[in-house]
Parts: structure tokens; C-alpha cells; sequence
């Protein structure tokens, strides 16, 4: 199913069907049949075989790195009887980000389905689920799939009569953006500060308590059961060649309709625009598209001509996916404003363990919020673009690039808003 | 001085929370968590309440609450209202619902009206973006398409101590409507 198609696409981590979240319900339909089918014939389905069927289905994670999910199971040592940890990531904390929750709302099931089968793959203990704390009703909604999972005999030890025990734990965070970097994520699960750590080590080799660990999307996860059951050939066949599989799209900002919709990866953005969500409002132009979460490049309205959702084709058009979070905005819109808002994010979500980070993100806002007043001058736009060469790769983790990045394409693109708004800048010849 | 305390079931349910980690150190989230929900904020007496249960120093307890936005470090009003101005917010005028919720209360976002009722913050993304302009009740319900109409009818709402139900999240590529959550 090529993106050309989506009209006709069906939807299958969102599927319209009624009480979908219900375990009976999701069993009905063939929920947790992959992972019957799995441990029935464990000397067919090897864990080596798992993770190489989700290696070749091309799925790639759904977080913003895209990082070739099946790889990164593989990269998991040899177990020696000790334990190890999937670290399952609903932070979700992208500005511009809402498709998690959707997965916790309307599919908690195959959610926990693919992370079972990620445990048996990579010879996991127990899945911590670390959701944000501002989702409170769907650490709720999804405290109960689990302890459903639990009465049915999918989670807990010897799941449905085999070998294979694994727990599953719903922890929530508390508000911090940077819990969702993965070393972050992990501090913080050990009930710590969220500082992230350096790398390597990483993860697989020492994770949460020294152990080795495996952080992976919600929406990836969701994933693994449709691999496992119609196999890794029908899901390449899903969408754009290089990032195959469906996405979840959220669409926010001045469209129609906005919303979370799911279609093959690979759509082109004016297709989500004009065709998924009816267009903008008031049949305005658009000024800008950010893609994939705020720390994505935006582009500009006027070059999004077969601009593809997928990782190679933004790359092309210089952005990134990211989350799969756009936002869409109109004619009318303020980059300058919009541009300090993002600012006021990463000032606030820094962690301030690097000095870049914690003082440039600062300069950034600070800088902006001049210009926002008119009291800027032209020398302020190259100050900008100075900080954030000075932040980019400086760092431990990637907040300070993320935080960069919308600076740096912001100012170069939509030059004339920013220049708009600074003090001329006139010379007296004597 | 108030006195901080946690019952005996408390903490039968704190040595369960204790139970699901390798080591007692992780509770500490979950147990600031209850800490708030019983007393409305995590001042620091409370913080070290925490740290005197989970045999942790009151430096670890107070960097953990301190780092976490969500947890109330001084006391709030009864019903928080965080409205989510980040971009996508932002570009479907939450700030001018920010500005409105501020004059019908007539206190500015960061302070709490004289009576302790309410609260109001301008937060950073609920991950709410497809439904903007939205805020949230302490820490719980989320309030979607806020207008000027709505925002009235939550205020008068929680007034009476009723928070506005729960608002299933808006699906609208072609589905069905669930039942019951």
C-alpha cells in the first residue's frame, strides 16, 4: 500500500473499531495472536528470528531518531542470568507531539503485545512504561490494559503455560520535556534528576542499574504485532520504501480538521494538508510547516511541493520527520512570535547540566524576546545564528541542537519577518 | 507547623509501589505523587516526610521535587488551571484564553486568587496540539476547544468543587464512537 492510495487506506494501530481498547475486544480480533503464535512454536520463532523479522520489515523507530528498530534489539547482549530492562518511552513532550496518547486511549493493547514480544526477543524482565505525568487519565487507562494483560495470563510469570515470564510496570513522570531523551528517561526511572548521561556506554550495554536496557517508542511497539503476524515482506510493502510502515500524523495549527490520523509513511505533506485535514483555515495560504516536533526545521510555505512524510524526503527538503507532529501555519502568523514561544520552551526544559545548553537556550529567548519588542537590530539576527552554531553538538544530548535547530532555519527562511521587526539601521555620511 | 504523616495503608501501599523496582530509590516519584495528592503540594516538610520513608536524604528528595515541574514545591490554589500556551497553542490564540482566564479571576498566570480556590499557569505542551486552545486541572482533566463560553462553565463548575468530565480524544478519521472509557 503506497501513500499515493490513502484515501483507501485502512487504518491498523487506530482501527475503527468500537471498544477496540477493551482486552476482550482486541482479542476478538486477533489481539495477542502473535504473541501466541510465537510462544507456542518457540523452536520455529527463536528470539534471534524475532528480532530478524523486525529487523527486515524496515521499521524504524517512532520517537524522531528513526533508528532501525530490529537493529537496535540486536544490538542486546548475550543474556547471563541476570536482569534486563525494555524501557518502553510514552514521554511524548515534543511540542507539536499528541499520537502516543492516542495509542493509550483507543489501542493500549497492541502496545503491550509488541513490547511483550520486544521482552521475548531480547530476553527481558520486566518493561517499564514510562508515561509523562500531565496524561494522568491515560496512565489510568493504561495501568488497566496491564492489569488485564495481567488477569489473562499475557504478563506475569510463565505467560500462557510457556518458559517466558515477564513483568510489565506503568510509571509515571512529572514534567520534564528532557525525560523523553532515553539516558534521561532512565536517571529518572531510577529516581533521580533527569540529567542525561554521556555516551557510550549505551543503553544495551548499561542501562537502567548498570543493566543492559532497550528504550523504544509507544507508537513503535504498537507496530511489532502486525510484523509478527502478516510478516516483515507485507509491512515493507507499507508506505515509503526507506521508512516503511504507517505513521501516526498529528496535525495541529490552522487546519479544518486537526487531529491524529494514520497513513502509510511517505505522504506528501499537501496531501495531509489539503486532503486529510480540509485544508486551512479560512482558505488561507501557508507561511509554514514545522514536520515533525519543534526541534524539526520549518519549511516554507511556498516549497512544499512533493515534500514526502518520510525521513529521506524531508531530509532532501531540509527538515526532518521527527515525531510525525506537525504543525501547520497560516499567512498570518507572527515568526518571529512563534519563533520566541519555541525559545521559552527549550530555555525552560534545559536541564542545565551543560553550560551551552543551559546559557545559549537562554540568549536564544532573551535575543528573540528583543526583537519580538522591536527593540532588535540586524546584528541580532547574526548573534542568533552565532549562539546556535556555538550550542549544536556542544552537548551532552541533543536539547541543545533541538534547540537550535529552530533558531538557525527559522531565521534563515523566513528572513524577511525577522528583518521586518528589527531597528533600521541608518548611517549619517559626514 | 503542620504535621505530615502517612497512614498505615499508605504505607502498605508505598512498600507495594517499593516492591515493582530493583532498589527502594525509584519509589521516591510515585511517593511524591501520593505526597501531593494527599496534601496538595510537596513543601518541604513534606519532602522530607518522603525522604524519611524511603530512608533517602531530604538533598535527594528535595533535587528530585525540585527538578519536575508538576510537583507543587509551595502551596497552590485548590484547582490549578494550567493553560497550554506552547506553538500550537499558540497559534490557535491561547494566549488571548490565557488573558481572559486571567481577567475572569482576576489574577495573573504564576499567582492564586485570595480564597485559595484557583490557580493559574501557562505551561509548556500537554501534547493536546490537535485540540487547541486547551488547559488542564491540577495535574488531572483535560479541557479541549476552550472558548470564552466554556471557560465559564468550567469556572462556575469547579466552584461547586464538580471538575468537567472526561473528554474522549477527538478521532476524526472516519470512526465510531466508543462507549464507556
Amino acid at each position: 500500500m503506497s501513500a499515493i492510495d490513502w484515501k483507501s487506506y485502512t487504518p491498523i494501530l487506530i482501527p475503527n473499531i468500537k471498544d477496540y481498547h477493551k482486552i476482550d475486544v482486541y482479542e476478538k480480533h486477533g489481539g495477542y495472536g502473535g504473541l501466541k503464535k510465537i510462544l507456542k512454536d518457540q523452536t520455529e520463532f527463536t528470539p534471534e528470528k524475532v528480532t530478524n523479522t523486525v529487523k527486515d520489515s524496515g521499521l524504524r523507530g517512532r520517537g524522531g531518531a528513526g533508528f532501525n528498530t530490529g537493529l537496535k534489539w540486536s544490538f542486546m547482549p548475550k543474556p547471563d542470568g541476570g536482569p534486563r530492562y525494555i524501557a518502553a518511552n510514552g514521554d511524548e513532550s515534543e511540542p507539536g507531539t499528541f499520537k502516543d496518547r492516542v495509542i493509550f486511549e483507543y489501542n493500549p493493547h497492541s502496545f503491550i503485545e509488541g513490547a511483550i514480544i520486544g521482552a521475548y526477543a531480547m530476553s527481558i524482565t520486566t518493561v517499564y512504561v514510562y508515561i509523562r505525568g500531565e496524561y494522568r487519565s491515560w496512565i489510568n487507562m493504561m495501568q488497566k490494559a496491564v492489569d488485564d494483560a495481567y488477569e489473562k495470563g499475557y504478563l506475569g510469570k510463565n505467560i500462557l503455560g510457556s518458559e517466558f515470564s515477564v513483568d510489565m510496570v506503568v510509571h509515571s513522570g512529572a514534567g520534564a520535556y528532557i525525560c523523553g531523551e532515553e539516558s534521561s528517561l532512565m536517571e529518572s526511572l531510577e529516581g533521580k534528576r533527569g540529567y542525561p548521561r554521556v555516551k557510550p556506554p549505551f543503553p544495551a550495554q548499561k542501562g537502567l542499574w548498570g543493566r543492559p536496557t532497550t528504550i523504544n517508542n509507544i507508537e513503535t511497539f504498537a507496530n511489532v504485532p502486525h510484523i509478527i503476524n502478516n510478516g516483515s515482506e507485507w509491512y515493507k510493502g507499507i508506505g515509503a520504501s526507506t521508512h516503511a510502515g504507517p505513521l501516526l500524523y498529528g496535525i495541529s495549527g490552522h487546519v479544518n480538521r486537526p487531529g491524529v490520523y494514520e497513513y502509510p509513511s511517505g505522504m506528501l505533506i499537501t496531501d495531509l494538508i489539503h486532503g486529510a485535514a480540509q485544508g486551512v483555515r479560512g482558505g488561507k495560504k501557508v507561511k509554514a510547516v514545522i514536520p515533525g516536533g519543534s526541534s524539526t526545521p520549518p519549511l516554507r510555505g511556498d516549497s512544499l511541493e512533493g515534500v514526502r512524510m518520510d525521513s529521506d524526503s524531508l531530509r532532501e527538503a531540509g527538515s526532518m520527520l521527527g515525531t510525525g507532529g506537525m504543525c501547520i501555519l497560516d499567512e498570518d502568523t507572527d515568526m518571529v512570535d512563534f519563533l520566541w514561544r519555541v525559545s521559552h520552551f527549550y530555555h525552560h526544559e534545559s536541564c542545565g547540566q551543560c553550560t551551552p545548553c543551559r546559557e545559549g537556550t537562554g540568549w536564544l529567548e532573551k535575543t528573540l524576546l528583543k526583537i519580538k519588542r522591536g527593540d532588535g537590530t540586524v546584528r541580532d539576527l547574526d548573534l542568533l545564528l552565532d549562539l546556535c552554531s556555538q550550542m549544536e553538538g556542544r552537548t551532552i544530548c541533543a536539547l541543545a541542537d533541538a534547540a537550535a535547530w529552530p533558531v538557525r532555519y527559522t531565521v534563515t527562511r523566513f528572513r524577511e519577518d525577522f528583518e521586518a521587526r528589527v531597528k533600521k539601521t541608518v548611517y549619517a555620511l559626514a | 507547623m503542620q504535621n505530615y504523616e502517612f497512614t498505615k495503608e499508605e504505607l502498605a501501599k508505598i512498600d507495594k509501589i517499593i516492591a515493582k523496582y530493583p532498589n527502594p530509590q525509584p519509589a521516591v516519584m510515585p511517593v511524591l505523587w501520593m505526597a501531593q495528592e494527599k496534601f496538595g503540594h510537596v513543601e518541604p516538610e513534606v519532602q522530607q516526610l518522603v525522604a524519611k520513608t524511603l530512608d533517602l536524604t531530604p538533598a535527594h528528595v528535595y533535587g528530585v521535587a525540585s527538578f519536575y515541574t508538576q510537583y507543587y514545591k509551595e502551596k497552590k490554589g485548590k484547582y490549578v488551571l494550567d493553560v497550554c500556551t506552547s506553538f500550537s497553542c499558540q497559534a490557535c490564540g491561547a494566549y488571548d484564553t490565557l488573558h481572559e482566564l486571567e481577567e475572569k479571576l482576576g489574577i495573573k498566570a504564576g499567582e492564586t486568587t485570595e480564597d485559595g480556590m484557583f490557580s493559574i499557569q501557562s505551561v509548556e505542551c500537554l501534547g493536546a496540539c490537535g485540540y487547541a486552545p486547551m488547559m488542564q486541572i491540577t495535574n488531572d482533566v483535560y479541557v479541549n476547544h476552550l472558548t470564552s463560553e466554556k471557560l465559564d462553565k468550567v469556572i462556575e463548575g469547579l466552584k461547586q468543587d464538580k471538575l468537567p468530565e472526561f473528554e474522549p480524544i477527538p478521532l476524526v478519521q472516519n470512526r465510531e464512537p466508543a462507549e464507556e472509557k
